[in-house]
C-alpha cells in the first residue's frame, strides 16, 4: 500500500494558542489519573491514606507488586493471554477469508454477507448476552475458556472485516489479473498476493481484536465461574473485595493488567492508531 | 506499480445486482482472464466467517426477542408466557426510569464528547512534533479495560481516601461523597466514560482531518480566511461522514455502558444510575429472571439496530467505498 501523503488539517502556520491551551488542559485531565495510578503502586497503604493520592511516595516500595504477583494474578494473566491469542487467531483467519471473498467473489451473496457484517457493527454484546448464555450452556461450554473465546471473537469480526475489505480493495486489479493469467487458484492468490499485500490491515486487525479480547469483561463475568478459568478483568473486579481498603494494592493490579498491552502498544502503535483512524471515513 | 499509460480501471464494487456467479464480464472489454472463476474465490470462502458470526451474534439478536416472551430462570427450559414480560415492563417504574436515564446519558454523552473530540482531533491532525507526543498520551486510556479505568476512578472518587475528599467541597459535595448523591453519581459516569472514550473519537477525527486535501486550506488562506473561518467552512463540512461514524459509535456505546456503572455506582444510589444494560444484568443475572431481562435487552437491540441502519445509510458504507482511499 502506498504511504499516506502528508496531508495536514490546518492550513494556517501561525500557532493556534487557544487550541494549544485547550489540549494542555485535556492533557492534565487525561494525565492526572494516570499519574495517581502509577504513583500509588509504589506507595504503602498507610502512606497513601495519610498523604493522599497526589503525593509522591516517601519511601517507594515494591511490596504492592510482590503482593499482587503472589496472588492468583499470574494464572489470570495466563488465561487472558491464551484467550487473547486464540481470539486473535480466529478473528484473523475468518476476517481474511471473508474480506477476500467480499472483495473478489462475484455475485450477490458476497455483498449480502458484507451487509450482515456492517449491520453487525452495532450489535451491542450486552443486548445479546442472554441468548449467548443459553447457546453456551446448551453447547455445554459454560465455565470454559472457549465460552469466552467464541462470542468475543464473533464480536470482533465486523470491524475486522470492514478494515480488511478497505485494505484489500486497494490492491491493484492488474495484480489479480496477472495471477489469474498464470492460472492461479483462489488459495494461491490469497496466500501469495492478498495476504502479503494486506499485511498492515491484518496486523491492525490482530492488534485490535487482541485489545478487545484482553479488555473484555461481560462475557467472562457471565460465562465463567471457577477461579481456574478466571480472566484478568474479572480478577480485577474480585480484587475490589479482596484488597478492600488497600487502594495501592488494587491499583497495582490495575497497572499490571495494563502493562502487557502497553508493551504491545509500544511495538504496534502505528498499526493500532492507523486502524482506529481508518474507522471514521472521510 | 500500475503502468501510467494504461487507463486505470474505475474501482468496482463487487457483485453489482445482476451479476451472475461466474457469469459473463458484462462486455466491459477487460476479459483478460481465460476461464471465469480462475483466481476468484467462491462465496463458500466466506461461509465459515459468516456462519460463525451469525451463530454467535446475529442469531442471538433474534433469539433475545423470542426469549422476551418466556419465563426462564437460567437453569431449566424457557417456558412460553406470552406478553406477561411486556406488560410488566410497561408498568415497571424502574424500567421507565432506566430508559429515561439511558436516553439522557446518551444525549449528554454526545453533547459532551463530540465537540471536544472534534476539536482535539482536528488540532492533533497538525504536524508539529509536540502534537505527536501529546496525542500519544491522549491515546493511553484506550489501552485499559473499562474495569481497570473505572477502578482507578473509583479510588479517586473515594470519599475517604480519594482526590474527591480534597476537591469535593469546591464542587459542592461537602463530604466528598460524590458517588453517594444522585446527580454526582450520574455526572461521574458521564465524566469517566468521556475520559475513557474521547481519545478514541479524537483519533477518528484526527484520521478524518488528515484526509482533508491541503489545497482547500491553501485556497482559503489565499482568499484571506482565518483559522476559525477555515474550520467552519472547510473542516466541518469535509468531516461530515466522520462525524456521523463517530456519533454512531458514541451513541451505541452510551447505550451500553455497563462495566463502568457496575464498578462506580452499582446502579445507585437507589436506582438513580440504573441504565438499561445494568437493569438487564440485575434482572437477568442477579434475580435470575432472564425472560424479563430479555425484554429489557430487546429494547437495546431495537435501538442499536436502528442506529446501525442509519450508519449504513448515512455514511455510504453500503456503497462499499474504501474507508482509506486517498489516505
Amino acid at each position: 500500500m502506498p504511504r499516506r501523503p502528508r496531508l495536514v488539517g490546518r492550513g494556517s502556520r501561525t500557532p493556534n494558542y487557544p487550541a494549544g491551551l485547550g489540549s494542555l488542559i485535556w492533557l492534565g485531565i487525561v494525565g492526572l489519573p494516570l499519574y495517581v495510578l502509577v504513583a500509588a503502586t509504589f506507595q504503602t497503604r498507610d502512606g497513601y491514606i495519610d498523604d493522599g493520592p497526589l503525593a509522591l511516595p516517601d519511601h517507594p516500595t515494591l511490596a504492592n507488586y510482590r503482593r499482587v504477583l503472589r496472588s492468583d494474578f499470574l494464572s489470570y494473566l495466563l488465561n487472558t493471554a491464551l484467550v487473547t491469542a486464540v481470539c486473535a487467531a480466529i478473528v484473523i483467519t475468518l476476517s481474511v477469508t471473508v474480506g477476500y471473498t467480499v472483495v473478489r467473489a462475484r455475485g450477490r451473496a458476497s455483498r449480502r454477507i458484507f451487509q450482515i457484517f456492517l449491520l453487525g457493527l452495532a450489535i451491542p454484546s450486552q443486548a445479546v448476552v442472554i441468548p449467548v448464555y443459553l447457546v453456551i450452556t446448551k453447547l455445554q461450554l459454560y465455565d470454559t475458556l472457549l465460552a469466552v473465546i467464541l462470542p468475543t471473537a464473533a464480536f470482533s469480526l465486523p470491524v475486522s472485516v470492514l478494515i480488511l475489505v478497505g485494505t484489500m480493495r486497494d490492491i491493484d486489479e492488474e495484480l489479480y489479473e496477472s495471477m489469474a493469467l498464470d492460472g492461479a487458484s483462489p488459495t494461491r492468490v490469497l496466500l501469495q498476493l492478498v495476504v502479503p499485500l494486506s499485511r498492515s490491515g491484518i496486523s491492525t486487525v490482530g492488534v485490535m481484536s487482541a485489545l478487545h479480547a484482553w479488555n473484555g469483561f461481560l462475557f467472562p463475568l457471565l460465562l465463567t465461574q471457577s477461579k481456574s478459568n478466571r480472566l484478568l478483568t474479572l480478577g480485577l473486579y474480585d480484587y475490589v473485595g479482596e484488597f478492600r481498603v488497600d487502594t495501592p494494592a488494587l491499583l497495582t493490579a490495575v497497572v499490571l493488567s495494563i502493562l502487557p498491552i502497553f508493551l504491545v502498544y509500544l511495538f504496534a502503535r502505528r498499526q493500532l492508531i492507523n486502524g482506529l483512524m481508518g474507522m471514521g471515513g472521510k | 506499480m500500475a503502468d501510467a499509460a494504461a487507463p486505470r480501471e474505475p474501482r468496482r464494487s463487487v457483485g453489482r445486482p445482476g451479476d451472475r456467479p461466474g457469469g459473463d464480464r458484462r462486455g466491459d472489454g477487460r476479459s483478460v482472464i481465460g476461464r471465469p472463476g480462475v483466481g476468484r474465490p467462491g462465496v463458500v470462502w466466506a461461509l465459515p466467517g459468516a456462519l460463525f458470526f451469525v451463530f454467535f451474534a446475529v442469531a442471538p439478536m433474534v433469539l433475545v426477542g423470542a426469549l422476551a416472551f418466556t419465563d426462564w430462570d437460567g437453569i431449566g427450559t424457557p417456558s412460553w408466557t406470552g406478553m406477561s414480560n411486556w406488560s410488566r415492563l410497561w408498568d415497571d417504574p424502574e424500567t421507565h426510569q432506566a430508559i429515561w436515564l439511558s436516553l439522557v446519558l446518551t444525549v449528554l454523552t454526545w453533547v459532551f464528547q463530540t465537540p471536544l473530540a472534534l476539536l482535539l482531533g482536528v488540532w492533533a491532525a497538525g504536524r508539529q512534533r509536540n502534537r505527536a507526543v501529546l496525542s500519544a498520551i491522549f491515546f493511553l486510556p484506550l489501552l485499559g479495560s473499562s474495569v481497570a479505568l473505572a477502578l482507578v476512578w473509583k479510588s479517586l472518587l473515594d470519599p475517604n481516601f480519594g482526590l474527591i475528599a480534597d476537591i469535593g467541597p469546591a464542587l459542592g459535595f461537602a463530604d466528598g461523597d460524590l458517588l453517594g448523591s444522585s446527580k454526582g453519581a450520574f455526572g461521574a459516569i458521564l465524566f469517566v466514560t468521556a475520559w475513557q472514550f474521547i481519545p478514541l473519537h479524537t483519533l477518528i477525527y484526527q484520521g478524518g482531518a488528515r484526509a482533508v486535501p491541503r489545497s482547500l486550506y491553501d485556497a482559503a488562506a489565499i482568499d484571506g480566511a482565518g483559522t476559525v473561518r477555515q474550520f467552519f467552512s472547510i473542516t466541518l463540512p469535509q468531516l461530515r461522514n466522520t462525524i456521523v461514524t463517530s456519533s454512531v459509535i458514541m451513541v451505541v456505546g452510551a447505550l451500553t455502558f455497563f462495566d463502568t456503572v457496575l464498578i462506580l455506582t452499582k446502579g445507585g444510589p437507589g436506582t438513580d444510575t440504573t441504565i438499561v444494560p445494568y437493569l438487564m444484568y440485575k434482572n437477568g443475572f442477579q434475580a435470575f429472571d432472564l425472560g424479563y431481562a430479555s425484554a429489557v435487552a430487546t429494547i437495546l437491540v431495537v435501538v442499536a439496530t436502528t442506529v446501525s441502519l442509519l450508519l449504513v445509510r448515512l455514511t455510504g458504507f453500503a456503497a462499499m467505498r474504501s474507508t482509506r482511499e486517498g489516505m
